[in-house]
């Protein structure tokens, strides 16, 4: 093949002008498409909605794929000790000793390091942020950068945090952590992300035995109500008055 | 080593304490800058004639050390930058929020009341000097030379008025660091309305063996025979706050054991555990016992002023350490306790790291050089040696 000089330039400068495009293209359709999934829905009103959580502990069957799947999707550092979910499992022994624990969040599940012969009874119960209606959180926040939007959520917000972190020491249920990366405190948003779009949280999706529920308070028909209205439901720590919103059907009195 | 370093079970976030020795310090130097202003006001307020000596020189340690009350917190911000939100968007309903406020306010009331006491030092010494010095006590003296005794008495009034702002405002900026700690339900270690009282008393304490210590060690630079009457004075100011604060400690604590809550197994892990030996040893034997013993002995025994003095140094030295070690076991061993209640953390600190041992350490000795240098522009030193000369000259 015979090439002038002109066309060798020619194709050469067409090379690397698009070589150097490219990635700036693609990397700004990318950005796009994450922004367009992460803002809410234009037609989203979230005075038209109030989220709860329903936590079944009796079908929960530990396999940590909640906890995973909410490290994947809000990218939570899987290499720090920080978890916006988890799951703990509780081993009451024969002697009457209940044995608690939560091996990285339960994201690698769970090994059998007691004989079957000495446990009485075991069960596994998920953990996630409350939602408090009484936030302790909401209320400590000396710059009012953590809040609770009109849906019924506690979210940070990351611009404003700055991160002196009292609401870590406030929230009764180790649910917030500090992140290092941001320097600011973070937790669990309920994938704001998602239910704004109609979409279930992560953790919800992921569950396969449907030992968690998600829906809208607001909407009588939601399976959440349902259960409201038929089950007998307990939340965690009633006596401290923060009123939750994750609410649990065969909450055992060893649960902490 | 995470193994060692949790017992039972803990929540998987809390593997990380989030208040490091920096928040010990917070409410440590807070405490001596409270305690230091209210032992000038013994003077200032209640007319004590025995401190005047140290009255001013308190008020200068007050100011060296409310200088560096921001910086532990600031060090340990994730977004320092954004500090100044908490002035500008405070979020009223959270006990924090009021901390830009309270400090401002008594930065300037200590300001303040510095510069009324030392008004004619400072007149004079605009009068009696030349080129940088002139210019600098004539811009201190906000070129008002007036120093007639009209003038003197209008000061003196004022002076009273902004003491008694300050006692409430000195009580108000220490008692509402214990409100940071006393308001938190989640932490039943913490959750408490004896807390704000708690640190106020041992602020006081604190302050006034800080202001002790220091008067003993400038007058023995200064090569000055100490004025007996001052320190047993202070001495037995430090003996009656440590025993309220000593009560009120107590009290917690057996309030705790006695009504038994859900949360007395943890805490009495933690009091047997964790922190038994900055508990019991050093907060409560090093801290409150012994010295409690020293200062009862010096206010009995008669004569024998060289081992009276040995007895309030240490009592004194060993109370500073002993709040020291109370901060301790509220901030970390609060932390310590899981809010499962069914396990605890270790804290452990770092020497070299932005909220480490080292910084701590740099933060504590800081206040001093701020002290020398203002003891330089500013001297308090007249007052703490005439009282003294006369006494000697009365006693002889």
């Amino acid at each position: 093949m015979n090439l002038s000089r002109r066309d060798f330039t020619k194709i050469g400068s067409k090379i690397v002008i698009g070589a150097a495009s490219g990635p700036v293209i693609i990397d700004a359709l990318v950005k796009k498409a994450r922004a367009l999934e992460i803002s809410p829905l234009r037609d989203y009103d979230w005075n038209e909605h109030f989220w709860g959580y329903v936590v079944d502990t009796t079908k929960c069957i530990g396999c940590g794929r909640c906890a995973n799947a909410c490290k994947l999707e809000n990218e939570v550092p899987f290499d720090e000790p920080v978890y916006r979910t988890w799951v703990e499992r509780y081993r009451v022994l024969k002697e009457g000793e209940a044995v608690i624990d939560s091996p990285n969040g339960s994201i690698d599940g769970f090994t059998d390091d007691i004989p079957e012969d000495e446990i009485n009874k075991a069960f596994y119960v998920p953990k996630i942020c409350n939602h408090c209606e009484n936030p302790p959180c909401v209320q400590v926040c000396p710059v009012g950068a953590t809040y609770t939007t009109n849906d019924g959520v506690v979210l940070v917000d990351y611009e404003y945090c700055i991160g002196c972190r009292y609401c870590i020491q406030a929230c009764p249920y180790g649910a917030r952590y500090y992140n290092n990366e941001k320097g600011t405190a973070d937790k669990c948003t309920w994938c704001y992300h998602r239910i704004t779009r109609g979409l279930l949280p992560a953790c919800v999706k992921a569950c396969p035995v449907g030992a968690r529920k998600f829906g809208d308070l607001k909407d009588t028909e939601s399976e959440v109500n349902k259960i409201l209205d038929r089950e007998r439901i307990n939340v965690h720590k009633p006596e401290l008055g923060t009123k939750p919103k994750v609410y649990y059907i065969g909450l055992d009195r060893v649960v902490r | 080593m995470m193994e060692n370093l949790v017992w039972g079970y803990i929540y998987p976030n809390e593997a990380e304490i989030q208040w490091s020795i920096l928040i010990v310090l917070y409410p440590y130097i807070t405490g001596l800058v409270a305690g230091a202003f209210i032992a000038s006001s013994l003077y200032h307020v209640f007319g004590n004639k025995d401190i005047k000596p140290v009255a001013r020189f308190a008020l200068l340690t007050a100011f060296a050390f409310l200088c560096v009350a921001m910086l532990p917190l600031l060090a340990h911000l994730g977004n320092p930058q954004r500090a100044l939100s908490i002035m500008f968007t405070p979020h009223l309903s959270s006990a924090m929020s009021g901390f830009g406020y309270i400090f401002s306010f008594y930065f300037i009331v200590v300001v303040l009341e510095i510069w009324l006491a030392f008004r004619v030092d400072i007149v004079n010494a605009a009068l009696n000097s030349r080129g940088w010095k002139e210019l600098l006590y004539s811009a201190l003296a906000l070129f008002s030379y007036d120093i007639s005794e009209k003038a003197l008495e209008a000061d003196e009034k004022l002076g009273r008025k902004l003491a008694i702002i300050g006692i409430p405002s000195a009580a108000f900026l220490h008692g509402y660091v214990g409100f940071i700690f006393g308001g938190i339900k989640a932490n039943p270690w913490w959750s408490s309305s004896l807390m704000p009282i708690i640190f106020l008393m041992s602020a006081i304490v604190s302050g006034i063996a800080l202001l002790i210590l220091l008067y003993l060690v400038v007058m023995r630079i200064k090569k000055h025979p100490i004025n007996h009457k001052t320190l047993y004075s202070l001495a037995h100011y430090l003996w009656v706050f440590l025993i309220v604060a000593v009560v009120l400690e107590m009290l917690e604590i057996i309030s705790i054991k006695y009504e038994a809550l859900e949360e007395i197994e943890i805490i009495e892990h933690l009091l047997a555990e964790k922190i038994a030996f900055t508990f019991y040893g050093i907060q409560l034997t090093m801290g409150a016992l012994i010295p409690f013993i020293l200062l009862l002995l010096v206010g009995v025994i008669k004569n024998r002023d060289k081992l009276k003095v040995a007895m309030v140094a240490i009592s004194s030295m060993f109370i500073l350490i002993g709040v020291f070690a109370m901060r301790w076991n509220v901030v970390i061993g609060g932390q310590e306790i899981s809010k499962s209640l069914a396990g605890t953390m270790t804290y452990v600190p770092v020497f070299f790291h932005h909220e480490g041992v080292l910084p701590a350490i740099i933060i504590l000795i800081i206040p001093f050089i701020i002290l020398r240098v203002v003891t330089y522009i500013l001297p308090p030193w007249k007052d703490m040696m005439e009282e003294n000369e006369e006494v000697a000259v009365s006693s002889e």
